[in-house]
């Protein structure tokens, strides 16, 4: 598709951070530059983020850490347990930089923003630039900015200024012509565009589409009646019409998980009863952060399924509210109600979780003649003071007394670095 | 992708005329979504006068920090800053966004560590002073792996 010359095209830029909890690391542990450095899951179980050295070195996402320490200890690997009060505030603050670089920002993830650059008349590559300097020199965190007409051009941009590394970070589709454009295209994988998942990729090559130019060519109606209507628009995006607008606020979730895996094994049901009032505490402050309600909770509970010769046992039970509610204590009643109808002993119990659900506006809360409104009111006062203490004093400076003194179930956690800038008796140290 | 569903807004349009149309046939939509009704307690009583004076209390955190997302505390361990009335276990206020002119105190990276020196642009090349006569200037060369981290800004020392 020919562009006609001289029509204004749309820029947005995908600005990512580079192996974004592995950098955060080394904001305050500078000794792990250079360094083969990966951060680990909850519980240490598998592989989340990895440097540079690490990612050259073999090893992969996602892969369980029990199965690599060899090589990880042949290689000196460092491997750092899950530090996500740290990645929160790093996260929030680089967020902060780059909504200064234009008035439309989308914070798509925890290391992503879209911006528009639509209204910006310096020449992109270089405010990209700028924009790469500027979260270096104030977080310390290397980004790297994709270009382009669409977001899921941008996206693609974004990927190709990582690989290329003689971008030097920034790379604008923009810039090149339909032709340069297309022989880019034609070299990476369609697996790479955003949208496309893995289980797509075998359908689309059994028609012969494998490239990214060879989606970008495909007829769009054959493509919308073959696979679906995303599809299509994914294909009008790639041809550089921006379908997809830039979502200023993220939208609520619709559900809100929350569920681990035990550091240990264990066959208490007061361990499991004390982790699910732990688990909710945490999912209905999320629910109100978004200012929800929820009309049910999910309770899960199961064995560890890798251990073949232990007697296995796993179920979940949807337990329905009267009403949406926001309330910590109405949640936890139901969870262990939940709980009682599950639970059975004699089993080794790995992991539990909860899950949110029915979730709606608070505002958008429909009232009965049966509400009692004093007693809502006071319930509303109580869980917006006690959220406030908890993020003023600190997550869990009060909570219910269910939840337990001493969390024997609690995460494994063996290398987590400290919480260098949320709790203050954990700040760096430098040598006066 | 949450923005493939561009009859939401119609949609939305359609369930508001519908709350509007009577009170006494009323339809499901308008009991999903009630808003005003019966929703939440008057407040009564006599305003108070102050209300019209209500300043802002004066906070630390506007004093001290500049750049918000910049701005860093770290904690010193060692007595090299003395002259400089930086001690042992002080807070110090370190923005990375401020250039690190001659003469500024700084918090530098030396090999992988943290050390908070006062740093000195000579004819010789960058120096990093202590504030101590125990302590010599540390000439940074090639042979160090060094870089400079942060500005202090503030130190903030408990009497």
């Amino acid at each position: 598709m020919e562009r006609a010359q001289g029509v204004m095209r749309r820029a947005i830029a995908l600005v990512d951070c580079n192996n974004f909890y592995v950098s955060c690391e080394r904001v305050f542990q500078p000794g792990l530059e250079g360094k083969p450095v990966v951060v680990l899951s909850n519980n240490d179980g598998c592989v989340v983020s990895r440097s540079q050295e690490a990612k050259d070195l073999g090893l992969k996402m996602a892969a369980p850490w029990y199965q690599m320490k060899d090589l990880a200890q042949r290689h000196g690997i460092v491997a750092l347990s899950s530090n996500y009060s740290l990645y929160a505030d790093i996260s929030n603050r680089v967020m902060s930089l780059l909504s200064r670089f234009s008035p439309a920002q989308e914070v798509y993830s925890i290391d992503e923003s879209f911006l528009d650059l639509g209204g910006i008349a310096a020449d992109h590559t270089a405010y990209g630039q700028q924009i790469r300097e500027t979260v270096r020199r104030c977080v310390g965190i290397p980004v790297c900015v994709g270009i382009a007409p669409s977001k899921t051009l941008a996206k693609l941009a974004n990927h190709v200024a990582k690989q290329d590394r003689r971008l030097g970070g920034v790379c604008d589709f923009n810039r090149l012509s339909p032709a340069e454009l297309d022989t880019l295209l034609s070299s990476i994988a369609v697996g790479e565009v955003w949208g496309i998942g893995r289980h797509t990729v075998p359908g689309l090559e059994a028609i012969g589409i494998r490239s990214v130019l060879d989606l970008k060519r495909a007829p769009a109606n054959r493509l919308r009646a073959r696979f679906s209507i995303v599809l299509a628009r994914i294909v009008e995006e790639l041809n550089g019409a921006a379908c997809l607008e830039l979502d200023d606020v993220a939208p609520a979730k619709r559900q809100i998980t929350c569920s681990r895996s035990f550091g240990t094994l264990t066959a208490s049901l007061v361990d499991l009863e004390q982790a699910l009032i732990a688990y909710t505490t945490r999912a209905a402050e999320k629910l109100r952060q978004q200012h929800s309600m929820a009309g049910g909770i999910q309770v899960y509970i199961r064995t560890n399924p890798h251990r073949k010769r232990d007697p296995q046992y796993q179920q979940s039970i949807l337990v329905p509210l009267a009403g949406p509610s926001n309330d910590t204590r109405l949640f936890c009643r139901a969870a262990l109600y939940g709980l009682g109808q599950i639970h059975r002993s004699g089993y080794a119990y790995q992991k539990a979780g909860i899950t949110l659900t029915h979730i709606i506006d608070a505002a958008d809360k429909p009232n009965t003649l049966f509400d009692d409104v004093v007693l809502q009111q006071r319930t509303c006062t109580l869980m917006t003071t006690l959220d406030r203490i908890n993020r003023r004093m600190g997550s869990g400076t009060i909570r219910l007394l269910g939840e337990g003194t001493s969390a024997r179930w609690a995460m494994r956690r063996e290398n987590r670095s400290p919480r260098y800038t949320t709790e203050w008796n954990e700040l760096a140290v430098c040598r006066g | 992708m949450a923005n493939f569903n561009p009859d939401l807004s119609s949609q939305r349009r359609r369930q508001a005329h519908s709350a509007l149309l009577s009170l006494t046939h009323p339809n499901k939509s308008m009991f999903e979504r009630q808003r005003a009704l019966l929703r939440k307690a008057v407040p009564a009583g006599f305003p108070s006068p102050a209300d019209d004076y209500v300043e802002r209390r004066l906070s630390l955190d506007e004093h001290l920090i500049q750049h918000r997302e910049s701005t860093f505390f770290m904690r010193v361990a060692g007595h090299s800053m003395r002259d400089l009335g930086i001690f042992d276990g002080d807070l110090l206020v370190v923005d990375r966004s401020v250039p690190a002119a001659h003469g500024c105190v700084v918090v530098a990276v030396i090999d992988g560590e943290f050390t908070v020196k006062q740093l000195l642009h000579t004819p010789q090349g960058k120096v990093l002073r202590a504030a101590h006569p125990d302590y010599p200037d540390v000439a940074v060369t090639a042979e160090y792996d060094f870089s400079i981290w942060g500005v202090v800004q503030w130190n903030v020392h408990r009497v």
